[in-house]
């Protein structure tokens, strides 16, 4: 019974399911250090999704809807940067009406766009290569976005950590005022950052609504969001780490849903909790170790910062 | 060029106005939404805010306010306590569905009980059900410092499952031929939670909802519970040097607003859903983070706000017959009041300063 489960196939799945998150919880990665807490990336995924879900049925191209996710995220995002970086409100709050906002707002926009498939993603194809047994549904069979993710962890990696944007970046998160006494534009920085994070985002639900589902339906994302955001402490805050995260959480689900295929005797409802049980264990294996935890996290994290103050 | 000046002190004026201001931009903004989606703006704003209660139906809808008004009111005053203290509770639909399958649980056990003392009972059940889920986030911040935003989300689709589980096999009504879903209340008398004044809406969970309000402003203006909380959240410094303990301040905060929060779901699985069935859920306890904020966290605002929310419940509802309005658009309507509240929360902590030259 158990038996009937592939391995390989289980890790070709397991990218496949892990990208979503991989790509949102990349994004939320930069924006927290910036020092911004986005707590609206349910939200932002979701209104990703549906906005390519839209554009990719409309033009026919699975890359218009991929754009197009990118953009609605930002611009989703953009709001949280207006009223959290300009009018100073509270991060959390914002965050969550964000949340509530894309969740009702992509339901609204997705009327009429239920029960239709969207146009397929290419896969890659490198003949031979793809041919190889093993290796090859394992890494060279994928469609583009599963490379896009892994090189934008590589890329995040390198930005924050060797460029010189991103030191100014990690030290906007770190200390708003001395980055600010530096003469570094604090606010412009950060919402720079929190589009980034919006976009990244949309492009992950996009990916949910397009490659992996592919399908419309409201409140699609279930929590992939929230788990973004969990994965980004679990890491804490290193896009190696966020990688890791992305790829346990994906396995988790992968392998629930296996094992519901399979006819495993536990109902399908208690397997279906596995992914959330296993965030919050995750969440509170990492945090129990209070040094580590704090080490990494910005210093800066969820405070507002007023020019005057 | 603006300039914002940091107030010293929240004005009272603007903290008081803005609900009022972020209701009228909403209903301004909600118009535009509406009249891109092809509807008629104006009769959409008034069948949504207007005619449920002096429309047509009003006889009908009227009492649909308090039906809706009250888990809302009761799960928004537990949450107030803890966004007062800076104790993040975000799941308080997770918390509302355990109150529910708990309460109905041990209702459901007792069946067919006829005794005065079941419902009581069950209420119990429900409000421990509230808090044990929510003591899971509690005990995980007190002990391991977990975050709680995170912990208490994910129990919400824990809590979901844990529903549907219960409606297909623990609960499931032994005669309803296989469909899934619990007994119906409605049939089971000791335990139906019904209108205590016909043509009122009002049933216990109302009640529950009244007391709260009472309860939590006797709290904070009166008990040192109370203002400890308020210390906590506005002075966490201060507070630890007067000898408050941030993790018994996390626990209670949490356990009260996990508590409310299950009997809510008990009342309203009792009362207006009356049975428990996989689609249970219907988002109160999200909608409740608004009412909480809408409320500015002060125990007789939340009454207002919750009145105002279950009015767009029910006008949204309305405005679904009336004017083919997607069910949706009133989420996205009440997302956009809250935005509007924080963005003109601005008002209340700054001044708005015309800068003239160089800036500051």
């Amino acid at each position: 019974m158990i038996g009937s489960i592939d391995p390989i196939l289980l890790i070709a799945s397991l990218m496949v399911a892990s990208t979503p998150i991989l790509l949102a919880a990349l994004g939320e990665l930069v924006v927290e250090k910036a020092g911004v807490l986005n707590l609206g990336v349910e939200g932002m995924m979701i209104t990703g999704a549906i906005a390519g879900f839209i554009a990719a049925v409309e033009t026919g191209s699975p890359f218009a809807g991929f754009v197009a996710a990118a953009a609605a995220g930002a611009a989703l995002s953009l709001i949280f940067a207006l009223l959290t970086q300009f009018l100073l409100s509270n991060q959390v709050a914002t965050g969550l009406a964000l949340t509530l906002f894309g969740i009702g707002f992509s339901a609204l926009i997705g009327q009429g766009y239920t029960g239709i498939r969207p146009p397929a993603t290419p896969r890659l194809d490198l003949g031979p290569l793809s041919d190889l047994p093993v290796i090859g549904p394992i890494l060279f069979r994928h469609d583009p976005m599963v490379y896009v993710s892994l090189a934008l962890v590589v890329a995040v990696g390198l930005f924050l950590r060797r460029s010189r944007a991103g030191l100014i970046l990690r030290a906007v998160g770190e200390s708003h005022d001395a980055a600010h006494a530096l003469g570094y534009k604090v606010v412009r920085i950060r919402i720079l950052a929190i589009l980034f994070g919006g976009a990244c985002a949309g492009l992950g639900g996009a990916y949910l609504s397009l490659v992996r589902v592919p399908q419309w339906t409201e409140g699609m994302t279930a929590g992939a969001g929230w788990i973004a955001l969990a994965i980004v402490v679990f890491a804490s805050w290193r896009p190696g780490r966020v990688l890791a995260g992305a790829y346990l959480f994906g396995g988790v689900t992968v392998l629930q849903l296996n094992l519901q295929a399979a006819g495993v005797a536990i109902p399908v409802q208690y397997l279906s909790m596995a992914p959330y049980l296993i965030t919050i264990l995750v969440l509170v294996v990492i945090s129990a170790d209070r040094s580590r935890a704090a080490l990494n996290a910005p210093a800066a994290l969820g405070k507002s910062f007023h020019a005057s103050s | 060029m603006l300039r914002l000046e940091r107030r010293p002190t929240p004005s009272r004026l603007w903290t008081a106005a803005t609900p009022v201001l972020a209701v009228i931009a909403t209903m301004i903004a909600g118009g535009l939404l509406f009249a891109l989606l092809g509807k008629p703006p104006v009769e959409a704003i008034r069948t949504i805010f207007w005619d449920p209660l002096f429309g047509q139906y009003a006889s009908y809808s009227r009492p649909q306010l308090l039906v809706k008004a009250g888990p809302l009111i009761l799960i928004a005053i537990g949450l107030s306590l803890g966004f007062r203290a800076q104790v993040w509770n975000i799941g308080a639909e997770g918390q509302y569905i355990m109150g529910a399958l708990f309460g109905a649980a041990v209702g459901l056990a007792a069946y067919p009980a006829d005794s005065v003392l079941l419902l009581p009972a069950m209420a119990v059940a429900g409000a421990c059900g509230g808090f044990l889920w929510a003591m899971i986030p509690a005990i995980l911040k007190t002990r391991f410092n977990t975050n709680e935003i995170l912990v208490s989300l994910m129990l919400v689709y824990v809590a979901q499952h844990m529903m549907s589980a219960a409606s297909f096999g623990l609960l499931r009504n032994p005669e309803g031929m296989g469909f899934p879903g619990s007994r119906n209340f409605q049939q089971y008398p000791a335990a139906f939670n019904g209108e205590l004044i016909p043509g009122t809406g009002m049933h216990w969970g109302v009640v529950a909802a009244f007391c709260a309000v009472i309860g939590a402003y006797v709290l904070l203006s009166r008990h040192i519970l109370g203002f400890q909380i308020r210390v906590a959240g506005e002075a966490p410094r201060a507070a630890r040097f007067a000898g408050v303990s941030p993790a018994l301040l996390t626990s209670v905060c949490l356990g009260i607003s996990g508590a409310l929060a299950g009997l809510a779901g008990l009342f309203e699985v009792t009362g207006p859903a009356g049975q428990i069935t996989t689609d249970f859920a219907s988002g109160y306890g999200f909608t409740a983070i608004i009412v909480a904020f809408l409320g500015r966290l002060n125990p007789f605002g939340i009454l207002l706000a919750g009145l105002l929310m279950a009015l767009t419940y029910i006008g949204g509802e309305l405005a679904q017959l009336m004017l083919n309005l997607p069910a949706a658009a009133i989420q996205a309507f009440q997302g956009m009041l809250l935005f509007f509240l924080l963005a003109f929360d601005v008002l209340a902590n700054f001044r708005l300063r015309l800068a003239k030259g160089a800036r500051a």
